[in-house]
């Protein structure tokens, strides 16, 4: 590959001027070009980056590099360089990257695609489009200056002259490609947008309404064979023995493989099992069935999920390590003219996205190729190239469409227990989890349990403020004997309290885990958001105020907590405190906003209420009023959910709208429905007749409402959830005198 | 052998008649459209339509299907211009997708029963369909959308 040298600045780009301003100044994409330099030797497409290339015909082709799970970034990001370069949205293609460094990080979590990857996009297209105005300069012999792209041509100003962008492609192919700090981008104005901040289709749409887009689930590879693999009931057992002899006799069933089981924490790496290999699915499923396995249970036979709770709740009944803390909460709690305590618990979760882990993988000697529906891809080719014995460069990996993650398809466990199979097997092997499978031997959301306290003045004020929080940590599922709480989780809800109160104390007590625990929608916000704005509606019940009232003299005077300040050790998210704070007057503002539309303090028939919270998560903002109906048999409707959103600029509208209705939905099944337990090590659900989630009699209407403005793109895909349970949970307080603080919400308890 | 009538032509399947028809659609035959869920009829990912109703295909064995004509969603329509597809597409109702053939599958068998079909029908209907995405709303919409164009 020829690496395009550090040329010397054009005299075009000269006459921009300036050395200030934004250049193209990050790490990896930009700094080398090999795609270019081969495009430009063939003289039929134009790639100044990574992220894009035109050919002849004016198609342009983006490159998505994130993983596109239903979120809408496969659309989102594209729609951003489209707009920058000025191009034609349809006469544009979008491709899903390949696990490559050169692109970035590719980790799809965390809700920070488009803020992440926002400015390296529109870095992309200004850069892009600067270059074809440079090159019709060239063509026309004019002053680059004087060129000016639109609507995928570039027109020259002062004649009207225009040449179309594929007409372009050979010259600008041949311009050098400024180097990081060789060229000035000059943006477009935001009155110039055509897509950015509009409602856009999904690229995708057409095939899915067809059956035509592919998933991991249904790729094929030639001459490829079905696997199913048996794994141990126990997180951490293993087979002792096993009798393959009937599960041979089964038609279609060709192999049998046993997978080595990693021993616990096991992290990223496959939990071992006996595989079935067939020519079809349903055989291999039917051959598994018919495996004798003699289990060793290992040490978490004894995982019991109700002794495990009592345990969880004697830890936070206790101190525990302090995380954060202001002013002197024993004193302030011991001189308060009235006290009040809660405790929260929240169970297990199963992410239950509709398409199952699955992975194709072919395995030759000194190459594999894999393709999966994977959130990590980068991650998870470092995970088969280990479990290969490969080096990194041996592995290509192809990313598909995911049928939802959820966090569960960051985990690449099953790619690599894919990839084993074909390099025992020496064929291509396509590896289906079953439901059961996946719902028995999921990364499990954490289960857990908190503790908090609060002391009001005789004015009803909040002047002191406990919350311990005890669960087991992700971490736990990668290094042994981990049982605290890490930053990146006690900021999800615990740290980040955003009330003015003026004693505060933050506390997270141990708890070892007995199966592997993940990440899921939203994480440790979920039980978080779920505790504290419970407790502050508590808080105004006890002070005898109207909730929202109270909400807003709890956030207190808008303003920028500097928990910095606190020293308390506060990952944000992994963004600057300086460009997303923790803003409480956009807090308010999203409460406001709610309420405004939501009908709140309106007077509703008996078993009925409304329940408010706000919660920033993955640095945007969501307010929630949720209203329920409470039926005397203590079944809990939500009718109506009112969410107002500020997650800073909007690219697609339709998209956050979506993922608000999403965040609602999934939040209503952890609220309501969804439950994950143990007995004797082995989890009790098993499919969607054992383990519930919302279906289309529990959707409410949903109305979302969008702030504008021009803040920094924040998350979209989790913030919805937070906030949503609590709100319910507040509501149905509201409609029956009765407090739920365990989830999922149990009807004996709200029986009239 | 087992012959199936299937989006208008005919295939043989050399498989076990045991075999749910997910599976020879699936692996057999090509046709990925129709998605795998849960295996036991408990998320409809899987509908497809024998004679026009909808089915599990995930817990209908080939060798019950007899001559019944299969539709699967690809065979719904040549290039996604059945009324649910277009209604469907002018709501952008699917997040992640891979539930929409089955649910899309399932709405068009309703509508073809009941054309105008009432809130708690629509319930009813659809409470098979699992889309843990939470595209309900705009399912809801979009059926209404759909029944208005004459599904």
């Amino acid at each position: 590959m020829t690496r395009i040298e550090n040329l010397s600045r054009r005299s075009v780009l000269k006459s921009l001027g300036g050395i200030s301003g934004l250049v193209l100044g990050f790490n990896v994409p930009f700094r080398s070009f090999p795609i270019a330099a081969a495009a430009a030797a063939e003289g039929t497409a134009f790639s100044p980056n990574v992220y894009l290339s035109i050919d002849s015909s004016g198609l342009v082709t983006i490159v998505d590099h994130r993983s596109e799970m239903g979120t809408g970034i496969k659309t989102g990001l594209p729609m951003v360089l489209a707009d920058e370069m000025r191009a034609d949205w349809s006469r544009i293609k979008v491709v899903q990257a390949d696990a490559d460094v050169k692109y970035g990080d590719q980790n799809t979590d965390g809700s920070r695609s488009m803020r992440q990857f926002y400015q390296p996009f529109r870095e992309a297209g200004a850069m892009a489009r600067q270059l074809l105005e440079e090159a019709a300069a060239t063509i026309w012999r004019v002053d680059p200056a004087t060129c000016q792209a639109q609507n995928h041509a570039v027109v020259h100003q002062p004649t009207g002259r225009h040449l179309g962008f594929g007409d372009l492609v050979t010259v600008a192919a041949a311009l050098p490609i400024p180097s990081a700090d060789h060229m000035q981008l000059r943006f477009m104005p935001a009155s110039a947008r055509r897509y950015v901040g509009k409602p856009l289709p999904t690229v995708d749409l057409a095939d899915i309404l067809c059956g035509r887009a592919t998933y991991g689930i249904d790729m094929v590879v030639p001459g490829m064979k079905h696997a199913s693999i048996e794994r141990c009931p126990v997180y951490g057992g293993h087979a002792r023995s096993f009798d393959a002899t009937a599960a041979l006799a089964v038609p279609g069933v060709e192999n049998i493989v046993e997978l080595p089981a990693t021993p616990i924490p096991s992290g990223f790496n496959p939990l071992g099992g006996i595989a079935v290999i067939a020519s079809n699915t349903w055989s291999a499923q039917q051959g598994r069935q018919k495996l004798k396995i003699e289990w060793d249970d290992g040490p978490n036979a004894g995982y019991d999920t109700t002794a495990y709770r009592a345990e969880l709740e004697a830890t936070a009944a206790r101190p525990g390590r302090a995380v954060r803390v202001e002013g002197d909460v024993a004193d302030a709690l011991h001189s308060a003219a009235h006290r009040i305590s809660a405790d929260y618990f929240v169970p297990h979760y199963a992410h239950a996205s509709m398409e199952v882990p699955t992975a194709v993988a072919h395995v030759a000697a000194d190459h594999c190729e894999v393709w999966a529906p994977t959130q990590n891809p980068q991650g998870a080719r470092t995970v088969v190239a280990q479990a290969l014995g490969f080096g990194e460069d041996q592995v290509t990996l192809h990313v598909t469409l995911l049928g939802g993650g959820f966090g569960r398809k960051s985990k690449p466990d099953y790619i690599a227990e894919a990839a084993l199979l074909s390099q025992k097997i020496g064929v291509p092997i396509k590896l289906t989890w079953s439901r059961e499978d996946d719902m028995q031997h999921d990364y499990y959301h954490a289960i857990a349990a908190q503790h908090l306290e609060a002391g009001l003045d005789a004015s009803g004020q909040t002047v002191a403020w406990l919350h311990r929080t005890v669960f087991p940590p992700i971490e736990s599922t990668f290094q042994p004997d981990v049982t605290y709480g890490g930053a990146g989780e006690l900021q999800q809800g615990v740290v980040d309290m955003p009330y003015a109160i003026p004693n505060v104390r933050c506390e997270n007590g141990p708890a070892a885990n007995h199966v592997r625990i993940g990440w899921y929608r939203s994480v440790f916000n979920i039980p978080h958001a779920f505790a504290v704005c419970s407790f502050a509606d508590e808080l105004a019940a006890a002070a005898g105020r109207d909730p929202l009232d109270y909400l807003r003299e709890l956030l207190g005077e808008p303003r920028d907590i500097d928990l910095r300040a606190l020293g308390v050790d506060y990952p944000n998210y992994g963004a600057s405190l300086d460009v997303y704070p923790i803003d409480t007057g956009r807090m308010r503002a999203v409460l406001d906003l709610v309420a405004k539309n939501s009908g709140w303090g309106e007077k509703l028939p008996p078993r009925q209420g409304r329940g408010i919270a706000v919660h920033r998560s993955f640095l945007t903002y969501v307010a929630v009023v949720a209203q329920v109906a409470v039926g005397s048999d203590g079944q809990v409707g939500v009718p109506r959910i009112d969410m107002a959103v500020d997650c800073g600029l909007v690219i697609n509208p339709d998209r956050v709208r979506a993922q608000m209705e999403g965040a609602a939905i999934m939040a209503i099944s952890n609220a309501l429905y969804s439950n994950i337990s143990a007995k004797q090590g082995r989890i009790e659900q098993a499919n969607f007749d054992t383990y519930q989630v919302a279906r289309i009699d529990a959707v409410p209407d949903t109305r979302v409402y969008l702030v504008e403005g021009d803040a920094p793109p924040a998350g979209v895909g989790e913030p919805g959830v937070p906030p949503t349970a609590p709100a319910i949970c507040n509501a149905i307080f509201a409609a029956t005198g009765k407090r739920v603080r365990t989830l999922p919400v149990d009807p004996q308890q709200l029986k009239v | 052998m087992t012959n199936l009538r299937l989006n208008g032509g005919t295939r043989a399947v050399d498989a076990d008649p045991a075999m749910p028809l997910l599976w020879a659609l699936r692996d057999l035959l090509g046709l990925t459209g129709t998605k795998y869920g849960c295996g036991i009829g408990a998320c409809g990912a899987c509908t497809v339509h024998l004679n026009g109703q909808a089915v599990r295909s995930c817990i209908t064995a080939i060798g019950d299907v007899g001559d019944q004509e299969i539709t699967t969603i690809e065979g719904l329509s040549p290039d996604g211009s059945h009324p649910v597809q277009r209604a469907w597409a002018a709501d952008n109702v699917p997040q992640c997708g891979y539930c929409q053939a089955g649910q899309i599958m399932q709405v068009a068998a309703l509508l073809k029963e009941t054309p105008k079909p009432t809130d708690q029908q629509i319930t009813d209907t659809m409470s098979g369909n699992i889309c843990r995405c939470g595209t309900y709303q705009r399912i809801r919409t979009a059926i209404k959308a759909a029944a208005e164009m004459g599904a």
